[in-house]
């Protein structure tokens, strides 16, 4: 999922100062369930919003909804008319879900309620980890699961590297070395072979080095392109 | 090292070399090499260059040009490189993935060559979150395996890393990696030197070693994997200069071992001034202790560099005497590896 955080009340009102009318939008999938921007926290921000507002002597008009899904079209049609109404949207969606109302609602200005942090999971109640750098081309396969371009700090193809240390990693106790934990899985399963092959320079063509990325499903689409 | 390494003569500079650097002549000769590392300054000051170069002179067989070691900025190892050639010493570029993407690394080299640089330190570089520019973003476009996969076959394919041929002279670099002997995971250790050998390192240079059994046990399966008759293994050693710094390294620094015997050795060279706080002290006091001190950490390093000459496929040693560039000559001399050899 995609995990993200709230930025501070005092930066969410810098950012919605200009505002007389505030529409908080939350969102239903991952930041719900990483509670950072459902239901829930869209109430709570708003209602935080009103009260903060008003003992600065500068109240304002905060209400919140919650769509199943910022980053679909069809979600943000259900609100329409609540955007429409209000001067500035809190988006409490990821970057995609900030970006979603922007582009759909072209006279609306939006700004980000959430701080955007990774793709991860949670590893207990209250701890998300980073486990995915979307880089396009997934290793995955040669490392036994475990990714060493998202865990590694180096982006490492060819650890671990000499700062390894009792499953850590050097730049932080709480960070464990990805390639301790690679070595530890290809360990148990028999197949530290495949360690012993020297992996090529990786091509970041297809992560975020190579441009903006896009997707074209011909099979899926439903307007075929003109000529 | 056996000759057939070097015997296809489509791989060597056509003199039987490599590249025929100093430090290459000295290795294949069979001598036991010395490489010393000499730090930039964090300024534009070519004197401070200059002045350790003098400390090194006729000392070592290569000088060790760091790259923005720990990720502070300093001045460039290549620009520091063609000051030490100017001096007439031989450099050894350090080189990490750190801060440059696949073209600048080559870029840079191609010019490194052109001022005269012919050895190459291959790294990854210390993270950046240890420096004094944290906020920085990262490049890691390769990794130090792959450096070394990268500028061997710039040698002896003189293709660049995206295939295409060089037109005119290509960048020849007697290639080196390090290695972390103690890091974890311990038991892979030697399998990633060998992987380092295979991408094509002729050189090797440890992390600093002050346990040698640990060192003579991880040097035993490296020679049962045959990685010394493949490339050069310098051992890492350097002179501790209090015992807080071995007590500091001991416990901070990732794949250093310092045993408890070498920290006690140290702390009885200052005991005479033993038990008194710092502002009992006098400034000659701090002195005098200081001098005691460092009189056990060169003495020390003596000691292990003649342990450590003693472990089969230890080619040579490369002393990393940080900021105490002095302490290189009375080691060497010690050591009993002064003068160095002439090879012409």
């Amino acid at each position: 999922m995609i995990v993200a955080e709230q930025k501070p009340l005092q930066e969410i009102k810098r950012l919605i100062n200009e505002a007389e009318n505030v529409l908080v939008v939350g969102c239903g999938t991952c930041v719900t369930v990483c509670f950072a921007g459902g239901a829930r926290e869209a109430a709570i921000i708003a209602s935080s919003l009103r009260m903060s507002t008003k003992l600065d002597g500068n109240g304002k008009n905060v209400s919140d909804v919650t769509v199943q899904r910022q980053c679909e079209w069809e979600y943000l049609d259900q609100i329409a008319d609540q955007v429409a109404a209000a001067d500035i949207v809190l988006s409490l969606g990821c970057g995609i879900g900030v970006q979603a109302i922007a582009e759909h609602f072209p006279a609306t200005w939006v700004v980000p309620g959430l701080n955007t942090s990774f793709l991860g999971l949670p590893t207990e109640q209250g701890v998300w980890a980073e486990r995915c750098a979307a880089c396009g081309d997934c290793i995955l396969g040669i490392t036994g699961g475990i990714c060493p371009i998202a865990r590694c700090s180096k982006s490492l193809l060819n650890g671990p590297c000499g700062g390894s240390e009792a499953g850590h990693c050097e730049i932080d106790p709480d960070v464990d070395c990805a390639w301790q934990l690679i070595y530890n899985r290809l360990s148990s399963m028999g197949k530290l072979d495949v360690l012993l092959e020297i992996q090529p320079p990786k091509n970041w063509r297809t992560s975020r080095d190579g441009g903006p990325r896009k997707i074209v499903r011909q099979d899926l689409r439903l307007v075929a392109e003109e000529d | 090292m056996s000759d057939e390494t070097v015997s296809n003569e489509q791989k060597t500079a056509g003199n039987g070399y490599l590249v025929g650097s100093t430090l290459e002549k000295v290795l294949r000769a069979g001598h036991f090499a010395v490489t010393a590392e000499l730090g930039p300054p964090q300024n534009a000051d070519s004197a401070v260059i200059r002045k350790k170069a003098g400390l090194l002179k006729g000392y070592c067989d290569g000088v060790n040009l760091t790259d923005n070691q720990t990720a502070i900025v300093r001045m460039s190892s290549i620009g520091a490189g063609a000051i030490v050639v100017q001096e007439g010493l031989e450099p050894v570029i350090q080189m990490t993935c750190r801060d440059r993407n696949r073209l600048a690394i080559q870029s840079d080299l191609l010019g490194a060559y052109a001022l005269g640089m012919r050895n190459l330190l291959c790294l990854s570089g210390d993270h950046q979150t240890f420096g004094n520019h944290p906020t920085a973003k990262n490049v890691f476009d390769m990794d130090s395996l792959q450096l070394v996969q990268m500028v061997t076959e710039m040698r002896d394919e003189a293709v660049f890393q995206c295939g295409d041929k060089f037109k005119g002279p290509e960048a020849r670099f007697f290639v080196g990696a390090a290695a972390a002997p103690f890091a974890d995971p311990v038991d892979f250790r030697p399998y990633r030197l060998a992987k380092k050998v295979k991408a094509g390192a002729n050189f090797i240079q440890t992390q600093l070693v002050y346990d040698v059994p640990a060192f003579a046990r991880y040097m035993e399966k490296v020679r049962e994997l045959g990685l010394h008759e493949q490339t050069y293994i310098l051992a890492g050693v350097g002179p501790l200069k209090s015992p807080g710094m071995a007590r500091y390294m001991k416990n901070n620094v990732p794949g250093i071992l310092v045993p408890d015997e070498l920290i006690a050795r140290m702390s009885a060279a200052g005991k005479p001034w033993a038990g008194k706080k710092k502002d009992e002290l006098t400034r000659e006091d701090r002195i005098a202790r200081s001098k005691a001190w460092k009189a056990k950490g060169i003495q020390i390093c003596i000691e292990l560099i003649q342990q450590l000459r003693q472990i089969e496929g230890v080619s040579g040693v490369h002393i990393m005497a940080i900021e105490w560039e002095a302490a290189v000559k009375p080691i060497v001399e010690g050591a009993g590896l002064s003068p160095r050899p002439e090879v012409g």
